[in-house]
């Protein structure tokens, strides 16, 4: 099976780009990431799926190994709608804790951070940031709603 | 015979699916919505019981949808592992609905909007009971995304400040094990053209020793997360606990083992032959040791459920990994006592949160005086899990020990002491919680310190504030009542139960007997 080394190159760069999103804290970036690694993983199924060929339908004159496999892009379809979906969830809930706590960035877990005792002190800079409104990953501007609704 | 299976099969999966959108319509009228979920999970469970007579009968069934015959269609299998699966997991969910909708009598929407709160619940159910019968990988990771989003949703009800960030964590984790998932489906088809199972069976071992262990790790990886295996656990205890009750018992009792019945597939069927042994045998030790110590450390008792919860999955990981029909069958036993145990534990957490106004050890006490029957509801599951005997623990981890023991290596008795060791430090965990939260005296919590509290530091202020008390509901206790009674039943119907789980392993040690429920022609190539 051949396939096309640009594809391939933009498979790679996707999948760097989105799991170096994933990795931040802030909420978006990691919607942006998710977003980068599921395109990434339809690419790939796109490579599997080998050279294009002619459209699958049965006409005569027309040999099945000289048509393209079907399936994988009925595959790339499902997973597309499965991303839109969650995408659409992710997004709400930023807005939900952005209206919340004027916050995008992902904080520590408090029980964790009780248990871990001392170590903690860089994640507590982290969230007390969130808290103050003034975290650099929070890009927004204006007040929170949620102190008056 | 093949007509009844071919009709019923598809209705687990159409019945709550149909169900959540009457649900969805009948939103603004909660009690048409209330009979209506009952219902249909009411029908579930009965289906999975005809189900799991007829399989156990004939060893199974494959349906295929609309009629295109596999490998093209979509196939629909259930053998006696599936039919067994179905059968608890109904009957938890319904439950735990129960529990849930006599939840929502008391309190009102507040804490559990009723209007999106069943339909949700139902398509969790509809993405459980499908990934228990999917026939084809994809079909699989399509049920995994149905249950995921879900129980995204159920997660964050309310949308409040600590559960929008429990739910944070909880989906970008699942989406990464989700994508993991779809690119070694799409990976597996490149190299077998296929994603039918019982074809990849065969398929998959004709492929070179090397690339076939790249797919396995990946699907291993994948499944890993789901199912909260050792290195990959460490959302769970922060995700869980933050939910509604009813919500955190059914994700405990369901949504880890619907892994783990991945994982039991994917080394059967997928890749027989028990290759990856010693990384199994090791995962589960480090599961099973670290996930109890973790539960050892937490001063609040929906945490420290979470960390057993991760423990015990290293139980079912050991009898994977031991691979004779004998730890097979021990595994899906005890993936059966866990379910019911588990998700009992936390609807009783449920009550205590009601009776005592929190889950924080250091602030409840005398909860024994207070309600007799919660101290009950607890304490019987408490012994459960730490498998005192004559409870189905005790016979699932003897069990497990056993085949250990028939197959002995240097790994797998160290594996048996760390299994009896983490029994006990259970026992220990949640010993030392009833006897805080239920037997010391309501003035002891808040004036003295116990010695038992030492070593647990002073809880978090937002989780351990204590809410107004509130009385439970009858039909609250009723469903826990329920609950305790299956785990019991479990015990008592042991032996046909048991003979049944090992019938059930049997079946998957020979992947030949799956390949001929999907072709029964056969031809397959």
């Amino acid at each position: 099976m051949s396939a096309s080394l640009v594809l391939i190159l933009l498979m790679a760069v996707l999948y760097a780009g989105g799991v170096y999103l994933l990795l931040g804290r802030s909420m978006t970036r990691m919607l942006l990431g998710f977003l980068l690694v599921g395109n990434a993983t339809n690419l790939l199924i796109l490579i599997i799926a080998g050279p294009a060929g002619l459209a699958p339908i049965v006409a005569d004159g027309v040999e099945p190994s000289e048509m393209h496999d079907p399936l994988p892009e009925a595959l790339i379809l499902t997973a597309i709608v499965i991303t839109f979906g969650v995408s659409a969830f992710l997004l709400a809930l930023i807005y939900r804790s952005w209206r919340i706590a004027r916050a995008d960035v992902v904080t520590s877990d408090e029980a964790d951070v009780a248990v871990g005792g001392a170590d903690s002190s860089i994640d507590d800079e982290e969230s007390s940031e969130a808290e103050d409104g003034s975290g650099e990953d929070t890009e927004f501007e204006g007040r929170a709603e949620a102190k008056t609704s | 015979m093949n007509a009844l299976m071919n009709s019923l099969i598809p209705l687990v999966v159409l019945l709550p699916l149909i169900g959540a959108a009457g649900a969805l319509v009948a939103g603004r009228r909660p009690k048409l919505q209330v009979t209506f979920s009952i219902t249909v999970l009411s029908l579930v469970v009965l289906t999975s019981a005809v189900l799991v007579y007829l399989t156990d009968q004939t060893g199974g069934h494959a349906v295929t949808v609309g009629g295109w015959s596999a490998p093209f269609g979509i196939v629909l299998v259930v053998d006696r592992l599936s039919a067994l699966m179905l059968l608890i997991s109904s009957i938890v969910l319904l439950c735990v609905l129960v529990f849930s909708v006599g939840q929502g009598m008391a309190d009102g929407d507040r804490e559990t909007p009723v209007s999106i709160y069943h339909p949700s619940y139902l398509i969790l159910a509809a993405g459980v009971f499908n990934a228990f019968i999917a026939g084809d990988l994809f079909n699989l990771y399509v049920s995994f995304e149905i249950l995921l989003v879900a129980s995204y949703v159920l997660l964050t009800l309310g949308g409040t400040q600590a559960r929008i960030k429990a739910g944070i964590t909880y989906i970008i984790v699942s989406l990464v094990s989700s994508m993991l998932f779809l690119a070694s489906i799409a990976m597996i088809y490149g190299a077998t053209g296929t994603v039918n199972i019982a074809q990849l069976s065969v398929r998959l071992g004709e492929l070179p020793a090397d690339i076939q262990l790249v797919l396995q790790i990946m699907l291993l990886v994948a499944f890993g997360i789901k199912a909260a295996v050792f290195p990959l656990s460490f959302w769970l205890p922060d995700s869980y606990p933050t939910a509604p009750a009813p919500v955190t018992a059914v994700f405990a009792g369901l949504l880890t083992k619907v892994g783990v019945y991945a994982i039991i597939r994917t080394e059967t069927v997928l890749f027989p032959g028990n290759t990856l042994q010693t990384v199994l045998l090791v995962v589960a030790l480090l599961t099973l040791v670290i996930g109890i110590l973790g539960a050892v450390a937490q001063s609040d008792i929906k945490r420290m459920l979470s960390f057993t919860l991760v423990s015990h999955i290293g139980y079912m990981i050991f009898g994977i990994a031991i691979g004779t029909v004998a730890g097979m069958g021990a595994t899906i036993y005890y993936v059966i006592h866990h379910i019911t145990v588990q998700t009992t534990l936390f609807l009783a957490t449920g009550l205590v949160e009601r009776q005592g106004g929190t889950t924080a050890l250091n602030r409840l006490g005398g909860l024994l005086k207070a309600s007799p029957v919660i101290a009950v509801l607890f304490f019987i599951p408490a012994l459960n899990l730490g498998g005192i005997p004559p409870f189905s623990g005790f016979i699932g981890k003897l069990g497990l020990f056993e085949a250990g023991a028939q197959t002995p290596s240097p790994l797998i008795w160290v594996l048996i002491g760390a299994g009896a060791l983490t029994s006990l430090l259970t026992l220990y965990a949640l010993m030392r919680a009833w006897s805080l939260a239920f037997w010391r005296p309501k003035r002891e919590a808040h004036e003295e310190e116990s010695p038992a509290l030492d070593r647990i530091e002073e809880a978090p202020e937002e989780t351990s504030a204590v809410q107004e008390t509130k009385a439970s509901p009858r039909i609250m206790i009723g469903a826990t009542v329920a609950m305790v009674t299956v785990s019991v039943a479990l015990t008592v119907f042991a032996g046909p139960l048991y003979s049944m789980a090992t019938r059930a392993a049997e079946t998957l040690e020979s992947p030949a007997d799956y390949i001929s429920l999907v072709f029964p022609e056969g031809g397959v190539s």
